[in-house]
């Protein structure tokens, strides 16, 4: 059997777990077979039943069981609060830090520490890549909505300007499409964001929005909105490796995640059985950004 | 405080000029800027036209160059600065950091704002800007309080503007993929959110339906007023309840906030809406006109007249308008 190429990383959990679930998932993690572990809370300030010490501590047990371990950055900056534990994050002193949001790149950029970029930094050319690699970029995401086309372009573009750096593909679970200083968790609550009572918590895979023809279309999930369908791109992770991509990242879901990342691994060294139509249908899947289409699309379901 | 117009073509333009914009805004006829709609924007004769009208009558312009050049288009957005630079601009609004770059090296005497796309939210993310790119205006995007622009505004290395009247967009900008989630164009990629190639109108026995890329955005009854199908302003339904779940059809007002903006020391206030008629702009240039003449006579008794608010809410989203994020409440 062929070593996989790719490797494969576990996104930082998007949604707001109580302390014991973040504990067991995290320690079931430590035997999974991704590389590469992102922690941190990325959505919103107020969630705050995990301290930075919490993080550190599990990050170094996943150190233990030979992950490589990246503290991710909150997305939305808006408080000198939100920047004092920005910077507490930049100066852990033990991990590398994922940037989200360019106030990250700032503190990073300014100590001189190396950093991975986010997929919300809209990096989408190569010469925004060099600006990036100048200042201590060592992996970045594409954009969520770049296709396969343009990301192989740009791959092979910043190869030739001498501004390669290892490039990590959103390659499943819940899109993550916008952030808002609002809440629409606690909006649904009809309660404002400041007293929020921390109701995400009551919906650990967000909150679905619905058309008015009951079609699933996006999920709430505090301030942030992400896809209502998960992106899966485990069929693609061989075109993927081939053209030069070096990680696919794995967002984590409330169930699930091991089947899931069993999958991924069986994937990237070519033994994943063929797609079955009607499974696929079940899942509510979507992979149209990957194919220059509206990211809601799902293109394995027009065949059956 | 500067009164920073929107123009869409050179008539708006003009009467943005005549009623009383300090600055004008307008971006090119394509993808390069988060405009991009049919029949509207300028070509580089049109471009020459209105920077004429605005510098004979002493008033600056400025060119959006907001989205994020795309693997395969980069000297079309390289193109549009130079193009800018050429025209003799008073200023670049950019957002992209390979551009902004670009900008920097090639025209370091334009002026470079950094585009409410760039989504800097904090003095940090603007020394960023401010260290690599040299800007010296940063355009606010529309989810930060009032308390929060006090803080950033202490510490700012830059120039701040920020959006005083229009449609409100309450996602962090520049950082909004919902518009290609559903039809595949982005404002970041393609200079659209929610695109008109995309929308469809439709009278159902359950009322007149808007759809986008055929996914329901609203459907409304006999007699509602029906606005446009901008995604994040339909109605949903969410646990069992149907209602605007994201953001109701409203417009951003701030006019009640000019004493508190003018006393942070905010440089610029900003309209929103290349995409409107010039009848439009001059009604909203000229009230907005009136409003910073007056603050600047009387700071310390400065009240919105009624006249006023009530042109404005005519000319807003459901006639209604919001503070927006600058209300903690809103939140």
């Amino acid at each position: 059997m062929s070593t996989p190429t790719l490797q494969l990383s576990l996104g930082p959990v998007l949604f707001y777990w109580t302390r014991e679930r973040y504990a067991n998932f995290y320690r079931e993690a430590a035997d999974w077979p991704v590389e590469i572990v992102t922690l941190g809370e990325t959505v919103c300030s107020r969630r705050r039943d995990m301290k930075l010490d919490d993080w550190l501590g599990i990050g170094r047990e996943l150190t233990q069981a030979g992950k490589q371990v990246v503290l991710a950055s909150q997305t939305l900056i808006e408080s000198e609060a939100d920047l004092r534990d920005l910077r507490k994050l930049c100066d852990n002193g033990d991990f590398i830090v994922e940037a989200n949001d360019q106030s990250a790149l700032q503190r990073l950029s300014c100590a001189g520490l190396p950093f991975i970029a986010g997929a919300a930094l809209n990096l989408y050319n190569p010469a925004t890549l060099g600006v990036m690699k100048r200042t201590g970029m060592q992996r970045w995401q594409a954009p969520v909505e770049m296709s396969k086309k343009d990301l192989a372009q740009l791959i092979a573009d910043c190869h030739q300007a001498g501004v390669s750096q290892p490039c990590e593909v959103f390659a499943y679970g819940h899109l993550p499409l916008a952030w808002s200083s609002r809440c629409f968790t606690a909006r649904r609550h009809q309660t404002p964001k400041d007293r929020c009572k921390f109701v995400c918590q009551k919906y650990p895979e967000g909150l679905v929005l619905r058309s008015q023809e009951s079609r699933d279309v996006f999920t709430l999930n505090g301030i942030q909105t992400l896809s209502s369908a998960c992106q899966d791109l485990r069929y693609e992770l061989p075109d993927m490796a081939a053209m030069g991509v070096s990680v696919a990242r794995l967002s984590p879901r409330a169930e699930g995640m091991a089947e899931i990342v069993k999958a991924f691994d069986q994937a990237r060294q070519n033994r994943l059985p063929p797609p079955d139509p009607l499974s696929v249908v079940d899942a509510e899947i979507c992979d149209g950004y990957w194919y220059g289409q509206p990211g809601m699309d799902n293109t394995r379901t027009v065949a059956s | 405080m500067e009164l920073v117009c929107p123009a869409g073509n050179l008539p708006a333009l003009k009467r943005a000029v005549d009623e009383g914009a300090d600055a004008v805004y307008f971006g090119f006829q394509n993808a390069t800027n988060a405009r991009q709609f049919a029949g509207l924007n300028f070509t580089d004769k049109r471009a020459r036209e209105g920077i004429d009208y605005a510098h004979q009558r002493g008033k600056r312009i400025l060119c959006a160059i907001n989205t994020y050049p795309q693997p395969d288009g980069w000297q079309q957005w390289t193109r549009a600065v130079d193009q800018a630079a050429d025209l003799g601009v008073d200023a670049l609004i950019l957002a992209d950091m390979g551009l902004l770059d670009y900008a920097a090296q090639r025209h370091p005497n334009v002026a470079r704002h950094l585009s409410v796309q760039g989504s800097a939210t904090s003095h940090e993310a603007l020394r960023f800007y401010h260290d690599h790119f040299g800007i010296t205006r940063a355009v606010l995007p529309r989810v930060l309080s009032i308390t929060q622009v006090r803080d950033l505004a202490k510490q700012t290395p830059v120039e701040l503007e920020v959006f005083a009247f229009g449609s409100l967009c309450i996602m962090a900008e520049g950082r909004c993929y919902l518009s290609s989630y559903l039809t595949g164009d982005s404002p970041n990629t393609r200079g659209v959110c929610s695109p008109a190639a995309h929308v469809r109108w439709e009278e159902t026995p359950q009322g007149l339906e808007s759809r986008l890329n055929n996914v329901l955005i609203d459907r409304y009854a006999e007699g509602e007023r029906a606005g446009y199908p901008t995604l994040c302003k339909g109605r949903f339904e969410v646990g069992g309840e149907t209602y605007h779940a994201i953001e109701e059809p409203t417009s951003l007002n701030t006019l009640e906030l000019l004493p508190e903006l003018r006393e942070l020391g905010i440089s610029a206030v900003k309209i929103e809406g290349r995409q409107r008629s010039p009848a439009y702009v001059s009604k909203v240039a000229g009230i907005w006109r009136q409003a910073l003449d007056r603050l600047e006579d009387a700071p310390g008794r400065f009240q919105p007249e009624h006249a006023w608010m009530a042109g404005l809410a005519e000319l807003s989203e459901g006639a209604t308008t919001t503070l927006g994020a600058y209300e903690r409440r809103w939140k």
